[in-house]
């Protein structure tokens, strides 16, 4: 199973305007693999997150997804080739309830398998069990979180995109996260590709990980490979953790 | 302990006579010119004016006294309420609720049906024109109206300002095709809708990629654009002439309102010859077409499309990255309101008999936006007591007689209709921000919380 490739992003560069974001972005996504992607603020991770969603669109290359191309199809056709995306800023429905927020992620299959998934992300995420009737603006930032992903995985997603989850959560919760993240790769196989601002964590969760500088993939290789690695070391971790 | 007290309260009388008199000073200074100083024509045809101090002096007294009040009396008499409440530990949303707010729902709709019939038996049917005509039916054009709105502000969160175009797009389908093809109400009245609909469609596309301000501003132009054209295309509309004779609705074709027709509904039935007869059969349409319009919000709001307006209300992104496709999304609220508005305005043309463009003004859809806000979006029995408050309200003011024993013999209530409107709102913006029903009730439930929660469970929700 892994080693077989789901997503394939192949020398994309997106455009802000005249700006350009990416310059010749090469990323790959092994089936059953956690891939996360790490650099300073503004090297264009999210940019990258949202081209490979089609909001904006790739102005040259191409992102392949199970041997698709799917560089031009509109965000929401995106969506329902199973690429469940928990954006940036977590952007839950405030107004709606906990439940309500999970439905909305289950709508691809008009809520067929609601129930049986429903128990399933309450029993990832008890918390949010005990907060299914209370409206999602209502939450704590780590709960809008879990809310966030487990309205991802309502989709059924072959691929999970994450987005810095870890934004401005305590570093408790963080750990709690990414422990869910770990479970979810190792017992259903799910294929996660997480762009962080957190290294270190992100690192010591992934089987492989990109370094983004300013719009191109500077390294590439194993979590390990690039814990250990000076470079990565002196730029992302020295500097973050203490 | 006591002298305490006693000093607090001569401090508190203190404030509030001084805020009082400051009060007084501001009202006089604002409506020194609006309302002090009067012009008018005299004899010769100039334009001169006069001073009313009585009026001003009664203008003054009354916010000079009002301030006194909420400040002695009204504020403490609140934060006393809110402390107590503090203390008891009591939550404002108490799952015990009376009987009457448990079946509210149940009392109004038995309450709805029984009104005519009341009211002809209370003033006989001469007398009873007035409540079910100028109340009874003109509130409940408006609390259709609103509702229809509401799906695509309250639920969809698109801002439109010119929702009567729809609502003239369904009372001149109406008008034009039954004077020029002599079709009956019950052909049109789903072809207007139909109509309207498509016409929210025509609407929605130019607007799909706008949100909030500019999205407000475009509908607003769009709904001048349909009254222009109302006015200018004179060989069709007759411009502001409008259109008259528009023909009435008849009992499903069997018996007609008519006098002159031979299947004369009250000679049939036996009654005495009147037009009430023909506005009772008008409330119970319009009272069958707000439970349609309720009945399809209620059952949309918990399908796939439903779910998606509010969603799409909350966060566009978000929906996109879920699968929703926004474009549909968008038009459906656009089409599903506009046809509301559409069914609305073919009833309007059957109960006026006669429809102008001076019908459908901005200030209707500015009024049928604040039923809806005021109402608190999305809530349709927060709307329907809003439609109630506001049209009814301002009807009321209409039968004010004793006003002018107050303000002199040439007072004319109806004129302060709008000064009351703003002033409504202003009050219940300040105390209730989200509207008179701002809760919105969840519409997902697991199985085992559906016994818990039992307020929920009257709808038969699923």
């Amino acid at each position: 199973m892994a080693g077989e490739n789901l997503l394939k992003v192949q020398g994309v560069e997106t455009y802000y305007g005249n700006i350009r974001a990416l310059s010749g972005v090469d990323v790959e996504v092994n089936k059953g693999e956690i891939v996360s992607l790490i650099g300073a603020n503004g090297a264009g991770k999210s940019t990258l997150m949202m081209t490979i969603c089609g909001s904006p669109q790739a102005k040259t290359g191409q992102v392949i997804f199970d041997g698709e191309d799917i560089t031009r199809l509109p965000t929401h056709l995106i969506a329902r080739k199973r690429i469940a995306q928990s954006p940036e800023g977590r952007r839950i429905f405030p107004r709606m309830t906990v439940l309500e927020n999970l439905q909305m992620g289950a709508n691809l299959d008009n809520l067929k398998y609601f129930k049986e998934d429903v128990e399933k992300i309450f029993v990832l995420f008890p918390r949010l069990k005990e907060r299914q009737s209370q409206r999602g603006g209502t939450l704590s930032g780590g709960e809008q979180q879990m809310l966030s992903i487990g309205r991802a995985l309502m989709a059924r997603p072959k691929l999970l995109l994450l987005d810095e989850p870890s934004l401005g959560l305590a570093p408790l919760i963080v750990k709690g996260i990414f422990e869910a993240i770990k479970k979810l790769n190792q017992e259903e196989g799910l294929t996660v590709f997480l762009v962080e601002q957190n290294a270190f964590a992100a690192l010591k969760l992934s089987d492989r990980a990109y370094v983004m500088v300013n719009g191109r993939v500077t390294m590439s290789g194993s979590g390990k490979e690039l814990l250990a690695n000076p470079e990565v070391r002196a730029a992302y971790l020295e500097g973050g953790r203490h | 302990m006591t002298t305490q007290a006693e000093n607090t309260s001569s401090g508190l009388m203190a404030k509030a006579v001084k805020e009082g008199i400051f009060a007084g000073f501001i009202a006089f200074g604002m409506f020194l010119l609006y309302v002090g100083i009067e012009t008018y024509q005299n004899i010769d045809n100039q334009l001169v004016w006069r001073t009313r101090w009585g009026l001003l002096a009664v203008f003054v007294v009354v916010a000079a006294i009002g301030r006194f009040l909420t400040v002695a009396f009204f504020k403490p008499m609140v934060d006393r309420r809110k402390l107590a409440k503090a203390k008891t530990g009591v939550l404002e949303i108490s799952s015990e609720k009376s009987f009457f707010h448990k079946h509210f729902l149940k009392i109004a709709l038995i309450a709805l049906l029984l009104y005519p019939i009341g009211s002809v038996m209370l003033f006989g049917p001469q007398g009873s024109l007035k409540y079910v005509d100028n109340f009874g039916i003109q509130i409940l054009i408006y609390v259709m109206l609103a509702w229809g709105l509401n799906i695509v502000v309250g639920l969809a969160g698109l801002l439109d300002l010119g929702y009567v175009a729809f609502y003239a797009v369904g009372a001149y389908s109406y008008a034009l095709l039954s004077a020029n093809f002599g079709l009956s109400f019950w052909v049109l009245l789903p072809l207007a809708g139909i109509l309207a609909g498509f016409w929210g469609v025509i609407l929605g596309f130019p607007v799909l990629r706008l949100r909030g301000d500019y999205l407000a501003i475009v509908t607003l132009a769009f709904g001048e654009i349909i009254r222009l054209i109302l006015i200018n295309w004179t060989d069709v509309t007759r411009g502001t002439f409008g259109i008259s004779g528009i023909a009435k609705a008849s009992v499903f074709g069997i018996w007609s309102f008519d006098v002159s027709s031979p299947n004369y509904f009250p000679k049939a039935m036996g009654l005495a010859t009147s037009s009430a007869w023909y506005k009772i059969f008008l409330f119970y349409i319009i009272l069958a077409l707000c439970l349609i319009t309720a009945y399809v919000t209620i059952r949309l709001r918990r399908m796939p499309i439903g779910r998606a307006w509010e969603a799409l209300r909350e966060d566009e992104i978000a929906c996109r990255s879920l699968g929703i496709n926004t474009v549909a999304t968008k038009l459906t609220a656009f089409a599903t309101g506009a046809m509301f508005g559409g069914f609305a305005g073919s009833f309007f043309a059957t109960r006026q008999g006669f429809v102008s463009p001076e019908s459908f003004v901005f200030l209707e859809s500015a009024v049928i936006l604040a039923i809806v806000v005021l109402g608190g979006m999305g809530s349709l029995t927060g709307i329907a007591i809003a439609a109630v408050v506001m049209v009814g309200g301002t009807e009321l003011l209409r039968e004010m007689e004793f006003l002018k024993l107050i303000f002199g013999p040439d007072f004319t209530p109806e004129l302060y209709r709008m000064l009351l409107f703003g002033l409504a709102m202003i009050i219940v913006m300040l105390f209730k921000p989200r509207g008179f029903v701002g809760s919105r009730e969840p519409t997902a439930f697991l199985k085992e919380r559906k016994a818990v929660s039992g307020s929920f469970t009257k709808e038969g929700h699923g």
